[in-house]
């Protein structure tokens, strides 16, 4: 049980929950969750490309995610077509786009299973190192935009008439996103990185008065079920990242049972 | 987002010889904005000095918050030329504001967003509006009139020495409403900021106003409460009943009231001096006044009924 592999299976389950979970809470105040599964699904697509241009993949999922961010910025300034029907055009075609670019590429065979759902099992030290240093510049980038960010999903013209420089402040956020879900992809895959960054914060919604609470109590509801699906996956011999989501809605769950005790009247 | 969004700051604008006095906070010249094929506004002179209250009227769809947008920048106009004195610090107050429930956030938190490191002017900005019982309160729980209340501390969390309110009274009943001005009408008088404001409640705000644009895309007539009433533009735009309500209110304005609607200064007794108008109104802040709190000397956990 405290085998090498899984001391870093730990590590990366853990450090990728504590970073997506205060962003999550971004996604989920702004409404952003198909948005974040845009980015992730078609992170697919980065992936083939690092593997065919030889760079680190998270290196190719970070700029598919930010190219996407970009066409969904200018393409939204058009009116024929939803923002839902662009994003799951964005979504599917990335996922396609990338599952046949995979199959051009030679050499040994691509665990598809692994992109899609994520091999923490597996996680290098390499791994952990791209883990730790994406994390690192995410949670500092979030902290610096963390005021500006907030006035800005609150209400965007007062924060503009405050002199927030609304621009920047939601590129940088989509720049964060996008490394965010760059390194969670080693954890529970493209398909289910999104869960990582709503459930924990839909979790926290119901325990929280600030925005600050929610996204400590969202990193505590994302790092139990880390370890927890961890240890079940172990105790069950389950897939990791899946089970670390099952967990994470179980958790989600009891919090609805809890919050409806809590408020219940008394007497 | 509009396509046609200004740059994001709203406190730069290109330096230029300023044309103005020195008191001027903002300025809009010829000023036009168009919305598509529509022409929203055309040919607005707009003038705001430091210290004055300069309060827009009109019918809906005039372009009103059209205006005070393209004033604070938020909008670009298609001709014409909008100056804010550079550096100038501005408090907003917007419209229509609805916070999402799915953000928690307390009443606290929320005026700290205003600035960064502006965590200790909390509780001297809810104090201002006297609502200081509200710091730790949800937002998501608030009454219409407790909402605009902390918005109009938010708007002063930043020091401003411009204020633009659009719409500052809705949601609020008649007592609040007349409480609210006040507040507004003491603000400019002790910090000597000056007041951009949309209005609906002609009776009500004229009191606390210097100068009255009737706006209706483009200005039909400006001038002092009195002067505009008399004006047939004015009269035309609402009827003449609402020309002598404007006219007999600002100069009954003998009492203050707080914010919790009570007279806080009343030189006569009370009723005996005022027409009917007047009388049932002030009935009505001691009959209820829901929306702001029930302070009618009472201790300040009675007032909000909501919690346990």
């Amino acid at each position: 049980m405290t085998e090498a592999f899984f001391l870093r299976a730990l590590a990366a389950a853990l450090g990728v929950a504590l970073v997506a979970a205060p962003l999550g809470c971004f996604v989920v105040w702004r409404r952003m969750a198909y948005f974040g599964a845009t980015l992730a699904h078609s992170a697919l697509l980065g992936i083939a490309l690092g593997i065919l241009l030889g760079v680190n993949p998270s290196l190719g999922i970070a700029a598919s995610a930010i190219a996407i961010a970009l066409i969904v910025t200018v393409f939204e300034r058009q009116r024929l077509i939803g923002r839902d029907t662009l994003l799951g055009i964005l979504a599917h075609a990335g996922l396609a786009i990338g599952l046949v670019a995979l199959s051009f590429i030679e050499g040994p065979r691509i665990d598809l299973m692994a992109y899609l759902f994520g091999d923490v099992l597996a996680v290098t030290r390499r791994d952990l190192i791209w883990i730790g240093g994406g994390g690192l510049a995410t949670l500092a980038a979030l902290a610096a935009l963390w005021r500006p960010l907030l006035a800005v999903t609150l209400n965007e013209e007062l924060a503009r008439a405050e002199g927030v420089a609304v621009v920047p402040v939601q590129l940088g956020f989509m720049l964060t996103l996008a490394i965010t879900i760059a390194i969670a992809m080693k954890v529970v895959g493209v398909l289910l990185i999104v869960s990582l960054l709503i459930i924990p914060a839909a979790t926290a919604r119901r325990f929280a008065r600030t925005p600050e609470q929610m996204a400590v109590g969202a990193a505590a509801a994302g790092a139990l079920a880390a370890v927890g699906g961890l240890m079940a996956s172990l105790q069950w011999d389950t897939p990791a990242g899946p089970s670390i989501v099952v967990v994470a809605t179980v958790l989600f769950a009891a919090s609805l049972v809890v919050g409806a005790i809590a408020r219940a009247p008394v007497g | 987002m509009p396509d046609n969004a200004a740059p994001d700051n709203a406190a730069t604008e290109p330096a230029r010889a300023t044309p103005y006095a020195p008191g001027t906070l903002a300025a809009a010249e010829g000023l036009e904005v168009r919305f598509g094929a529509t022409r929203v506004l055309t040919q607005v002179d707009l003038v705001v000095e430091a210290g004055e209250v300069v309060t827009l009227i009109g019918p809906n769809g005039a372009g009103k918050s059209t205006l005070v947008r393209a004033v604070l920048g938020l909008i670009a106009p298609s001709a014409g030329r909008v100056w804010r004195r550079p550096g100038l610090r501005i408090g907003y107050l917007p419209q229509r504001m609805t916070i999402d429930p799915v953000l928690p956030l307390t009443v606290g938190r929320f005026l700290a967003l205003a600035r960064a490191g502006s965590a200790t002017k909390v509780e001297a900005a809810l104090d201002q509006v006297a609502a200081a019982a509200l710091a730790g309160q949800s937002i998501h729980e608030l009454s219409g009139g407790e909402f605009q209340r902390v918005l109009l501390a938010r708007a002063l969390m930043r020091d401003p020495e411009l204020l633009v309110l659009d719409e500052p009274v809705q949601g609020v009943d008649f007592s609040g409403q007349i409480a609210l001005y006040d507040l507004i009408g003491r603000l400019r008088a002790r910090l000597g900021l000056g007041v951009l404001m949309v209005s609906h409640d002609l009776h009500v705000v004229m009191a606390a106003t210097d100068r009255v644009i009737c706006l209706n895309h483009h200005v039909c007539c400006s001038g002092a409460p009195e002067v505009v009433s008399r004006n047939p533009e004015f009269t035309a735009l609402f009827g003449q009943a609402a020309a002598r309500g404007l006219a007999i209110y600002s100069h009954d304005h003998d009492h203050e009231h707080d914010l919790t609607g009570a007279v806080v200064r009343s030189g006569q007794e009370d009723g005996q001096q005022r027409g009917p108008q007047h009388g049932q109104q002030h009935g009505h802040d001691h009959t209820h006044g829901h929306a702001d709190g029930h302070a009618h000397g009472h201790a300040q956990g009675h007032e909000r009924e909501r919690n346990p």
